[in-house]
């Protein structure tokens, strides 16, 4: 989709009471989702597609029940690394947006390093970052989440804090208000829709990213790991009731990012934008 | 509007706004200067309502602006009740609206009343107790835990105006608070304001740009001209003795006379069949 697109989609959802929105958000995808899986299940009988192909979604589902705890257990080892990756690039992403906004010279130095970072394919990093903190710990997966996290939060929390009306900021001139006030009052709730865009921008790179991250080695506790075993061991079923296993990963991720915002940001201006990179 | 000049809190001079040969000058584009405001001299009364009016451009929002301290002037001096506009801006001598009612959309109107008694600081129990009384004020009550997102563009500068009032300021700026309303909510706006007023004995310095309301408003109604932006004549609208500021005064002879003498001033000679032709 394109970026206006999502825009423009955004905004009616956005817009709209959350009940209203229930048809169209989630009824018209489910039947896209039943239309397409019958489709594909229709497919690899039809025409005897081998499992090394495309497995049907019946046997991925099969093995899915089979290995459902393996796949829980894989989910919640994949999830902790995304989740301490997103509140720490979060929190460091935030932080730097609210020191760049107050500091014109930090702003204009950040320039080069938000432009690199978001051009550098960071689980590339994995490799390096393994040797730096040995093959047996997570940490360079959660480093790798944490950093593909920073730039989205912070290019979207900039923006945010740069949105605060005139009106307002005169307002608050006015009344000799001090700066944490200021912050608290008018700053902060004015940024805090495009600090929660980025966030869900964010939330579903932090499990792709840590995700991604064990392909190129590390403790085998999570999904990416279980997926290139499975895949290796020819037993193309089971690496896709993995993959599946992380499409929910990264769904909960999205939703609850999505649920904390809705409660969060009810009432604050209607013309949120995106940026994402 | 007499006591105004018995109030406790008269200051030196007795003047709410002091202004003695401001001018202002923008530097617009290529070396090409603005001259917003020119050797404008003015003094406000204390319990005084004075309205600005004037064309568009001719520095009604800059001289506003000044004696709120959102901006400087380049020449003259102007003072608050005697003090540096910085001064007055700190000790919170004046409450403000504007054009646009510039309400936080993620607070309610209750909070968006009582963000200037926030700011200071007041009391929980106490900032409850004034915001009834200023919604009341505004014939919002029904509406307090509302959002501004869920108003009227007229509701919500009412909330605007009720939030200029919360502190009980002595002196009032006002700049185009009823543009957006309706002809109705406008005239019983207006006899709101004249009401508070005669009550609180505040000073009001008003940006408009009708030539009844100033007049009707008004002790005093400045007509100023652009280009430079200058004040021309100030024209005397005080009811005569005997008149009240109330519906009655609308359809008064002097009233009439007065819109008539505005528009002269306004348009830069006599014009005809003034009365009756517009009565906004
Ligand atoms: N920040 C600024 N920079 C440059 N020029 C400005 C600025 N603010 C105002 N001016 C100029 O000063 C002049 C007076 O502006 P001002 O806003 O005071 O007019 P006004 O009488 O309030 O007009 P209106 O009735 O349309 O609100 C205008 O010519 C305007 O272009
Ligand atoms: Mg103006």
């Amino acid at each position: 989709m394109s970026l206006a697109a999502t825009e423009r989609a955004e905004a009616t959802l956005r817009m709209r009471p959350l009940r209203d929105a229930r048809f169209t958000t989630l009824l018209a995808p489910a039947l896209l989702g039943v239309a397409t899986i019958g489709l594909w299940q229709l497919v690899v009988d039809v025409f005897n597609i081998d499992a090394f192909i495309v497995p049907s979604p019946q046997s991925i589902w099969s093995e899915f029940l089979d290995s459902r705890s393996s796949i829980w257990h894989g989910m919640l080892g994949t999830g902790r690394n995304a989740l301490y990756g997103l509140l720490i690039g979060a929190a460091l992403g935030i932080l730097g947006a609210l020191v760049a906004n107050a500091v014109k010279v930090i702003d204009l130095m950040a320039v080069p390093i938000v432009a690199a970072l978001s051009v550098v394919p960071i689980v590339a990093l994995a490799p390096v970052l393994y040797t730096m903190f040995g093959a047996a710990a997570n940490t360079a997966r959660v480093i790798v989440a944490a950093l593909t996290v920073i730039i989205p939060v912070y290019v979207n929390t900039l923006r945010g804090l740069r949105q605060v009306k005139v009106v307002h900021r005169e307002l608050m001139h006015v009344y000799a208000a001090r700066p944490v006030f200021v912050a608290r009052a008018v700053t902060l709730p004015t940024a805090s829709p495009y600090v929660f865009t980025g966030l869900r921008i964010a939330s579903s790179l932090a499990v792709i990213s840590a995700l991604i991250a064990e392909y190129f080695g590390g403790p085998v506790d999570g999904l990416g790991k279980a997926i290139t075993t499975a895949a290796s061991s020819s037993n193309y079923p089971l690496a896709w009731a993995y993959v599946l296993g992380s499409i929910l990963l990264g769904l909960a991720f999205y939703v609850v990012t999505l649920l904390v915002e809705l409660r969060v940001a009810r009432h604050s201006s209607p013309s949120t934008s995106t940026v994402s990179l | 509007m007499t006591h105004a000049l018995t109030d406790d809190a008269v200051t030196k001079d007795g003047c709410a706004i002091r202004a003695s040969g401001v001018g202002r000058v923008f530097a617009g584009t290529k070396g090409h200067q603005v001259i917003a405001l020119d050797d404008v001299h003015l003094e406000v009364a204390e319990g005084e309502f004075v309205s600005l009016i004037g064309p568009s451009g001719c520095g009604k929002s800059t001289l506003l602006r000044i004696v709120a301290d959102l901006d400087h002037p380049t020449s003259g001096s102007l003072t608050v009740f005697g003090k540096s506009t910085h001064q007055a801006r700190v000790d919170q001598d004046y409450g403000i609206a504007f054009q646009q009612a510039g309400l936080l959309p993620w607070r309610t109107v209750a909070a968006n009343v009582g963000l200037p008694l926030e700011v200071h600081g007041v009391a929980r129990s106490d900032r409850q107790t004034r915001v009834e009384e200023l919604l009341e004020l505004v014939g919002l009550t029904d509406f307090a835990r509302s959002y501004p997102d869920q108003l009227s563009g007229g509701m919500q500068q009412r909330v605007a105006i009720a939030r200029a009032l919360a502190e009980s300021p002595r002196l009032l700026l006002m700049d185009e608070p009823f543009g957006a309303l309706d002809e109705i909510t406008r005239e019983r706006m207006q006899a709101e304001l004249v009401r508070i007023c005669s009550e609180t004995g505040a000073a009001v310095l008003f940006v408009t740009h009708s030539i009844p309301e100033a007049v009707f408003l008004s002790d005093r109604v400045v007509v100023m001209t652009p280009r430079p932006g200058r004040i021309i004549e100030i024209v005397d609208s005080r009811p005569t003795a005997g008149h009240a500021r109330d519906d009655e005064f609308r359809d008064a002879e002097e009233f009439f006379h007065t819109i008539a003498r505005v528009r002269e001033l306004l348009h830069g000679g006599p014009v005809a069949a003034a009365r009756g032709v517009e009565t906004r």
